[in-house]
């Protein structure tokens, strides 16, 4: 593990961030924008769902055949004068990186988005040792400021509001006229395009992720809006790109299969503004453009995913759809999850990353209403594998108590079905015939944890079982 | 056992394999070297008239400007009236390509400067390798003809763009740079580029300008 996870206190952080005004404003506009954005695009392209079929296969055929990917991946690199280093873990990759770092006698250090750059805690062992790490994605620089890991894999600051970046902006560009006006956006935009200009100028070396690594050429490649990923890895001398190991796919055109699905699903653009596809370091004939080219291979749990039923996982191409639309993450946020990965996709990751001991509270917090799944872009059954999670977690009974009891108590009542039938008859027909003024409940005994934040409807009266046999006999 | 050796067998372990199938390996060869396309959209599709104007309509929704001359001898004329028109310095950067250094630029009063960028250039063009008419990107190639600081550093982009070099998809575009620079083989960088830069990570408003191009300018070259 790297990161300090506060997984295991799901429940208070959903509770405070359910209280916490600032962030329910800020939430307002996932729900909003997210969602229709994608809609209009998947409307727009009549071949969409066949295309999420085929990124599905691709990703299932690789994952399938990793071990030749990567290999093949690597001699490509290493054939256009990069090189490639493997990490078996967080540490590893940390130690790699700052040694890269320490070659190139770097001070400062320009980063783009990454979120694996997140899992392994590569800014604050960098930080430890004396080379200073930039976020450079708008969203990650505010979080860098606020020392915040980010709360949405491709909106890492979506949980706060512009008032609040003005604070930070502020309080950390000391250096700038005190009373310049920053109340809109654009202010702040271009305040931070200025100060990150010069980072990105003075930078020694650049880190950034991939979304993709291409068997068949030997490249990286990254998917921005904003161009600070290209500037990061152009401008440097030294470029380090950080990709976790099924980031692999065999060819150019496999990439280009996936895109169509990754811009539509995240942002509901047709294609991002920036797909930029790397290979090796600068030529001799080239007047710009980095002279080392490394990628670090992460594995840190994956290829123990491979061959389980949470294989599946890890075609997840990162695009954000499933957060987006899921009514759990719209309540709490992504900072309640407690660790890198958050909603629905986080869910079902980090408890294979971190244990389920850890992050057991994760896959139960879900409604289980299965948007997430009907949106993701590699048609990962999120809601089947967070059930996954939830029987292992019964099986090393990590659940507990009064949770085991209660299904032991319904275990005991459903292996007897006549039994089963008289007792719901009974209190059915009891608890209809209490409930039939209002039709629902504002108290119950042993429900009160359900009943003080919404009303239980009281049933009508008779069971499911027994109204089935009745209208079954109706229709024979 | 190295962290190399020992992902590889972790790998082949949860996988079952060890590497050696005879079978499996000749299907991911074969992958490798068909570069199987697909399903591609039937969106871009079309050819002639209908390309370039498909290829235009998604340049502007992604919200650059383009424009169309009938004969390379008439794009200064054009990037001049673009950069008075907004107002913008008449001074320009450029690299090495041997399509631009051809034009007449010195029937503008533009302020020509060659090479990469270091940061302090406004107004930069480049010969795009390509476009692709499904998205209405563009596809830059790195070298000293189109340096790939000039597509991030300067606040306005200005991308030359042959007509005969709009595909219609992606795939169009691999084939080419395949046969360009042989299979298996890339420049340094290739770039898309779908529109001036942007960021929505405040508030979720979308804001133009991030850290690349405020502007990007397309102009298509009929000949």
């Amino acid at each position: 593990m790297s990161v300090h996870s506060t997984s295991p206190q799901f429940k208070e952080n959903a509770a405070r961030a359910l209280s916490d005004t600032q962030l329910q404003r800020a939430l307002g506009n996932v729900k909003q924008g997210f969602i229709d954005k994608r809609r209009k695009a998947v409307e727009n392209l009549p071949e969409f769902e066949a295309l999420r079929d085929s990124a599905r296969d691709i990703k299932n055929h690789t994952l399938r055949h990793l071990d030749l990917y990567l290999e093949a991946y690597e001699a490509k690199v290493k054939a256009s004068g990069g090189q490639v280093h493997f990490a078996r873990d967080a540490e590893e990759a940390r130690a790699i990186v700052l040694s890269l770092c320490r070659e190139a006698n770097a001070r400062t250090v320009t980063k783009g988005k990454s979120m694996i750059a997140e899992e392994i805690g590569i800014n604050e062992h960098l930080e430890a040792n004396g080379v200073t790490p930039i976020e450079t994605d708008l969203g990650e620089y505010i979080i860098q400021l606020r020392h915040e890991l980010p709360s949405h894999i491709i909106a890492p600051a979506v949980h706060l509001n512009a008032s609040q970046v003005e604070q930070d902006f502020r309080r950390v560009h000391k250096d700038l006229d005190p009373n310049r006006d920053l109340s809109q956006p654009v202010q702040l935009l271009t305040e931070a395009r200025t100060v990150l200009r010069e980072r990105f100028l003075a930078a020694d070396v650049g880190i950034t992720g991939a979304n993709f690594l291409v068997a068949e050429t030997g490249t990286s490649v990254i998917v921005t809006n904003e161009g600070n990923g290209d500037l990061t890895q152009i401008l440097p001398k030294t470029h380090i790109v950080l990709a976790s190991i099924e980031k692999v796919v065999p060819t150019l055109e496999d990439v280009s299969q996936i895109l169509r699905v990754l811009a539509r699903s995240a942002t509901g653009q047709e294609m991002s503004v920036y797909t930029t596809f790397s290979t090796g370091p600068r030529r001799s004939s080239d007047a710009d453009g980095p002279e080392n080219y490394h990628v670090v291979l992460i594995d840190n749990g994956r290829s123990a995913m491979l061959g389980t039923s949470f294989e599946e996982m890890l075609r997840c191409i990162r695009c954000g759809a499933c957060m987006n639309h899921c009514p759990i993450y719209h309540a709490v946020g992504g900072h309640a999850y407690g660790w890198v990965y958050p909603g629905p996709m986080g869910a079902v990751l980090t408890p294979s990353l971190i244990g389920v001991d850890q992050a057991g509270h994760l896959p139960n917090a879900s409604t289980f209403c299965g948007r997430c799944e009907s949106v993701c872009p590699v048609r990962i059954p999120l809601p089947k594998l967070m059930r996954h999670w939830r029987d292992r977690e019964f099986e090393h009974h990590l659940s507990p108590a009064t949770f085991r009891s209660g299904l032991a108590f319904w275990g005991f009542f459903a292996k007897r079905p006549a039994l089963y039938r008289l007792v719901t008859r009974a209190a059915m027909a009891s608890l209809g015939w209490a409930g039939r003024s209002k039709g629902r409940f504002n108290w119950l005994p042993l429900a009160k944890g359900w009943t003080k934040s919404r009303d239980f409807p009281a049933p009508q009266g008779e069971t499911f079982q027994a109204r089935w046999k009745r209208e079954r006999g109706n229709n024979a | 056992m190295s962290a190399r050796d020992d992902i590889l067998s972790n790998i082949r372990r949860s996988l079952g394999v060890t590497g050696r199938e005879t079978i499996r390996t000749q299907i991911a060869e074969e992958r490798l070297e068909r570069a199987p396309k697909g399903l591609i959209p039937a969106r871009g599709q079309v050819s002639g008239e209908e390309r370039i104007a498909l290829f235009k309509a998604q340049v502007e929704s992604s919200l650059a400007t383009v424009t169309e001359v009938s004969s390379p001898a008439d794009v200064p004329q054009s990037v001049a009236s673009f950069l008075r028109d907004h107002n913008l310095p008449a001074t320009l950067r450029m690299g090495a390509d041997l399509r631009l250094k051809a034009m007449p630029w010195g029937e503008t009063s533009l302020e020509i400067s060659h090479g990469p960028s270091a940061g302090k250039d406004l107004n930069a063009v480049s010969h795009a390798y390509g476009g692709v008419a499904e998205t209405g990107s563009l596809v830059m190639i790195s070298g000293p003809e189109n340096p790939s600081t000039l597509n991030f550093l300067p606040d306005n982009h200005i991308i030359v763009v042959s007509a005969k070099d709009i595909a219609g998809d992606y795939e169009a575009v691999w084939s080419k740079v395949r046969f360009t620079f042989g299979k298996g083989s890339m420049p340094r960088t290739v770039n898309w580029i779908t529109g001036p830069s942007r960021s929505g990570d405040i508030e979720q408003t979308l804001l133009l300008g991030a850290h690349g191009p405020r502007r990007v300018h397309v102009v298509i070259v009929r000949d």
